[in-house]
């Protein structure tokens, strides 16, 4: 199963509620996946930070010390604001890559859950609710953002099993369905010189999208080559810095449902989900098609 | 009719019984219409707030009339056997399926397999239907005002799929005996269903499913005729290489 979600805002006006409307989609598709749930917020740019968002299985011992200790080894002002398990990591742009190098070597057990100008991700093991709660997500604003809760058939339920998967600067992904062809495709990425977290088929995917942007591919077109490269069952929602796509595989067995007024563009797993949303009654809403790339942009 | 039922008739209309799926569970619901009982006077319920609720009014097996005033998610009305369903909204996966007898009326569209593995009864989608509307439908009787999608009727065995408007891929793929009628472009045929003669005992048929989902303005002979070439129904020692 899984349940995914995503929200697009047109009108700045609910900028200050995305999390809080984005925590409602993920909570009410609690029932279609208990294992793990996962948000990645699109806040505002700043213009002269960037953000990478770090995770701990002993957070008091790793995010101690660690602001002072990766300012000193970069040269340049560091923050790190805790919450819960995770951390972000806020520094300058152009020092972005040498601070997740840093604290790679700095703290070896901590994981990277995503980095960029903009994004945050947060995920852990757990019901939407308490992933939700434990984040403080529906304070969160942003432009943007996409969700995810967990059943996992396919490989292990822990945070790094957990959805959404980043695999380049303010790029995420989640997932419902399960791919057959991952570990050929993870094979030739690998080849390429992208680096893997998990054994999981999603992040494959994730990969196979920051691969084709990164090659000079719109997120549209980059989301058409799924169709072709990559085999199995899938409706992926997507984000990047700016933009938000839906796509289903042909058979398109995953359910979707998606949404638009003026103020947004809202997808769900199911109906249930958008049923809160502001205007939902007078709003488009439709079923996506198989095998057709939908997306938006700022 | 009897003066006594026509009152008892005029009774109901003012006393149609709502169940506010904000107020209450769904199970209270689905309880309340299971332990109806024939001749029960409770001939009319309403549903409101479904938003998106999975299996609103499945199993119900008494003539009730049920309203349900918005969207609802998966199974709406499976297994019905007599009601007469009205979804003023859209529909998730497998609405009716399994339906037995009655009506169901979806004002809005349907997700996939509506009314899978249906057994009889007449389900309506005034809007579009999705992929595999229809599969496996055993005596169902499905009217489509709309477009429906891939892989519909795949494995159909008998009943009736209308659609007014397009087809998508794999029309009535393995198709047995249910016979398909579209007036709007089928995409492809799935293995074994063919284009057939529309003779006048299928225009006279289809006129009456027309008549029960009450379409008007369209006529019989708009449409065309699909059903299954039966090569596949037997063993045939020239296809051994492919299995």
């Amino acid at each position: 199963m899984c349940g995914i979600v995503g929200l697009f805002l047109k009108d700045k006006a609910l900028e200050p509620k995305l999390g809080a409307m984005l925590s409602e989609m993920l909570i009410s598709l609690s029932d279609r996946g208990p294992d793990s749930a996962g948000i990645a917020i699109y806040g505002a740019p700043t213009g002269n930070e960037a953000k990478i968002t770090i995770q701990s299985a002993k957070p008091e011992r790793d995010f101690r010390g660690l602001d002072a200790e990766l300012a000193k080894a970069i040269g340049v002002p560091v923050s790190v604001a805790v919450k819960s398990t995770h951390a972000v990591v806020r520094t300058k742009p152009d020092k972005i890559d040498e601070a997740r190098e840093t604290i790679r070597a700095l703290r070896p057990d901590i994981r990277i859950m995503g980095a960029g100008d903009v994004v945050e991700i947060y995920k852990e093991v757990g019901l939407p609710e308490a992933v939700v709660e434990r984040f403080d997500v529906r304070k969160m604003t942003g432009t943007h953002g996409i969700g995810h809760t967990r059943m996992a058939t396919e490989s292990a339920v822990t945070t790094m099993g957990a959805h959404p998967f980043s695999t380049g600067a303010d790029q995420c992904l989640v997932h419902n369905g399960s791919l057959s062809n991952h570990n050929n495709v993870r094979r030739e990425l690998v080849r390429e010189g992208m680096t893997f977290e998990t054994e999981n088929d999603t992040e494959v995917a994730a990969a196979y999208l920051s691969s084709q942007m990164a090659h000079g591919k719109n997120l549209g077109e980059a989301l058409e080559g799924t169709l072709s490269d990559l085999d199995g069952f899938f409706t992926f929602v997507v984000g990047t810095k700016n933009g938000f796509g839906v796509v289903r595989d042909p058979i398109a067995c995953k359910p979707a449902v998606m949404a638009e007024t003026d103020q947004y563009v809202a997808f769900g797993s199911e109906y249930r989900a958008l049923t809160k949303l502001p205007g939902i009654d007078n709003a488009r809403v439709w079923e996506p098609e198989p095998a057709t790339v939908y997306f938006w942009e700022h | 009719m009897p003066a006594t039922r026509l009152s008892k008739t005029a009774a109901h209309d003012h006393a149609s019984r709502v169940f506010d799926l904000d107020a209450m569970s769904l199970r209270e619901l689905n309880q309340a219409l299971h332990r109806l009982t024939p001749g029960s006077n409770e001939t009319a319920w309403e549903v409101l707030n479904p938003k998106g609720s999975h299996s609103v009014a499945v199993g119900v097996d008494q003539p009730v009339s049920i309203d349900v005033r918005g969207s609802v998610g998966y199974y709406c009305g499976g297994m019905n056997d007599g009601a007469a369903i009205t979804v003023h909204g859209s529909a998730g996966p497998g609405v009716g399926e399994n339906m037995m007898s009655g009506s169901i009326t979806i004002k809005g569209d349907a997700s996939q397999y509506a009314g899978a593995t249906g057994r009889g009864g007449l389900l309506v989608i005034e809007g579009n239907a999705s992929s595999r509307c229809g599969i496996s439908m055993k005596g169902i009787d499905i009217v489509v005002h709309g477009n429906i999608g891939h892989m519909s009727a795949f494995m159909a065995q008998s009943g009736n799929l209308v659609v007014l408007g397009d087809a998508g891929d794999a029309l009535g793929d393995s198709i047995y005996e249910a016979r398909l009628f579209v007036r709007g472009k089928v995409n492809s045929l799935g293995a074994d269903c063919i284009a057939k003669e529309m003779r006048t005992e299928h225009l006279e048929l289809l006129q009456g499913l027309l008549d029960r989902a009450g379409v008007t303005g369209v006529k019989p002979a708009e449409f065309k005729r699909y059903g299954s070439a039966r090569t596949l129904y037997n063993f045939n020692i020239d296809n051994a290489d492919a299995y």
